[in-house]
């Protein structure tokens, strides 16, 4: 019999492929509050069909649109799976989108997106695997993506 | 608001991306004028205008940028245009002015693989055009990165004894040190030339803009 490494949950959020070493920047995204009430299970470096992996599994909570495309990021070959009442309700591959705005900060400090400006970060998607970005304003790329997230 | 009262605005700005930001609000033409240490297209254009004039063509020339390639706008903008015209390009800076990886990536998405060295007394020896730049205190975030590299490289009579005959030589200006003034007055020296050549340039585009014939 298989051995499950994490939990099952009832309902919830399974992230699976993520790339090896990537759940702790998966989780820092989601912004799990230190005051849970709800489990956050987090598997790193599990043998998967297409090499190594990690997993988050979190309980009572649903992934919305904004919160995917910050995983897509940093782990531009995760799948979303949405659980509920211990089935797999929905699955889907995060997908980064084309243009990227508001989830990014620009690693130039002398951007006009830095500045008290009305305007949101903006970023052009130049390559989705591995993630690359140019913002739209300085056209600067940003070294390290996960150092930037909003 | 200003584009309401005028036709066009010409912003020069010392944050990068706020002509492009301008351009999002504004119901009237903006043309860029220099971005902090981003881009300056007219002055880009004025450039190749000058190297056109004065060597007949753009492409296959032999082209040498010189100084601060990490914060000056002006070769930001140059590399990406000269590149679109199949140049050879040699970059000569201080290991901490190199310049920014996305402008080395368009250079090599357009096909040119530009050079690097901090040999400015060998890579002039075959240039067309020697591109010089000042390096600029007012861009450095830290003074003491400043101090570690002004005056590291001076175009002087000396440097170009084993340059070309028609090497020419240019400067977007002001300079400080970088160029010895006894160059002034040598058939190398292109500068002031170039200088004068932003007066027509940017008459035309402004005409192109509020949609004058040229």
């Amino acid at each position: 019999m298989k051995e499950l490494k994490i939990p099952l949950i009832k309902n919830g959020t399974v992230i699976d492929h993520i790339t090896s070493g990537n759940a702790i920047k998966v989780l820092r995204i989601l912004n799990i509050p230190q005051n849970l009430s709800s489990t956050v299970s987090v598997a790193i470096n599990v043998k998967g069909h297409l090499g190594n992996k990690d997993i988050v599994k979190v309980e009572n909570r649903e992934l919305d649109t904004s919160e995917v495309d910050k995983i897509a990021l940093i782990a531009p070959k995760a799948t979303i799976n949405i659980i509920r009442n211990y089935e797999v309700a929905e699955k889907h591959r995060v997908e980064l989108p084309s243009e990227i705005i508001g989830i990014v900060s620009c690693s130039n400090p002398t951007c006009v997106s830095n500045y008290n400006e009305p305007v949101k970060s903006r970023f052009k998607v130049i390559n989705k695997d591995p993630p690359q970005i140019t913002c739209y304003y300085c056209e600067r790329e940003p070294e390290d993506i996960s150092e930037r997230i909003i | 608001m200003a584009d309401s009262y005028s036709d066009a605005i010409v912003i020069r700005h010392p944050q990068e991306g706020a002509a492009r930001l301008a351009a999002e609000f504004a119901e009237v033409p903006v043309l860029n004028a220099g971005d902090g240490a981003g881009r300056h297209p007219t002055q880009c254009l004025l450039d190749l205008f000058t190297i056109k004039s004065e060597k007949k063509k753009i492409e296959g020339n032999n082209i040498v940028l010189l100084g601060d390639l990490k914060y000056g706008r002006t070769v930001h903008s140059l590399a990406y245009a000269l590149s679109l015209y199949g140049v050879h390009l040699t970059f000569v800076s201080p290991d901490s002015l190199k310049m920014p990886n996305e402008v080395l990536n368009e250079c090599e998405e357009l096909g040119v693989q530009p050079k690097y060295t901090s040999n400015l007394e060998k890579s002039i020896k075959n240039a067309d055009v020697l591109y010089v730049t000042r390096i600029q205190k007012e861009r450095f975030p830290d003074a003491e990165e400043y101090n570690q590299v002004v005056g590291a490289y001076k175009v002087d009579k000396n440097l170009l004894k084993n340059a070309r005959k028609n090497l020419v030589i240019m400067h977007p200006l002001p300079r400080i040190t970088e160029i010895d003034p006894e160059i002034d007055k040598t058939s190398h020296a292109l500068y002031f030339k170039q200088a004068f050549n932003g007066v027509p340039v940017r008459m035309a585009l402004l005409s192109l803009v509020l949609g004058g014939k040229l």
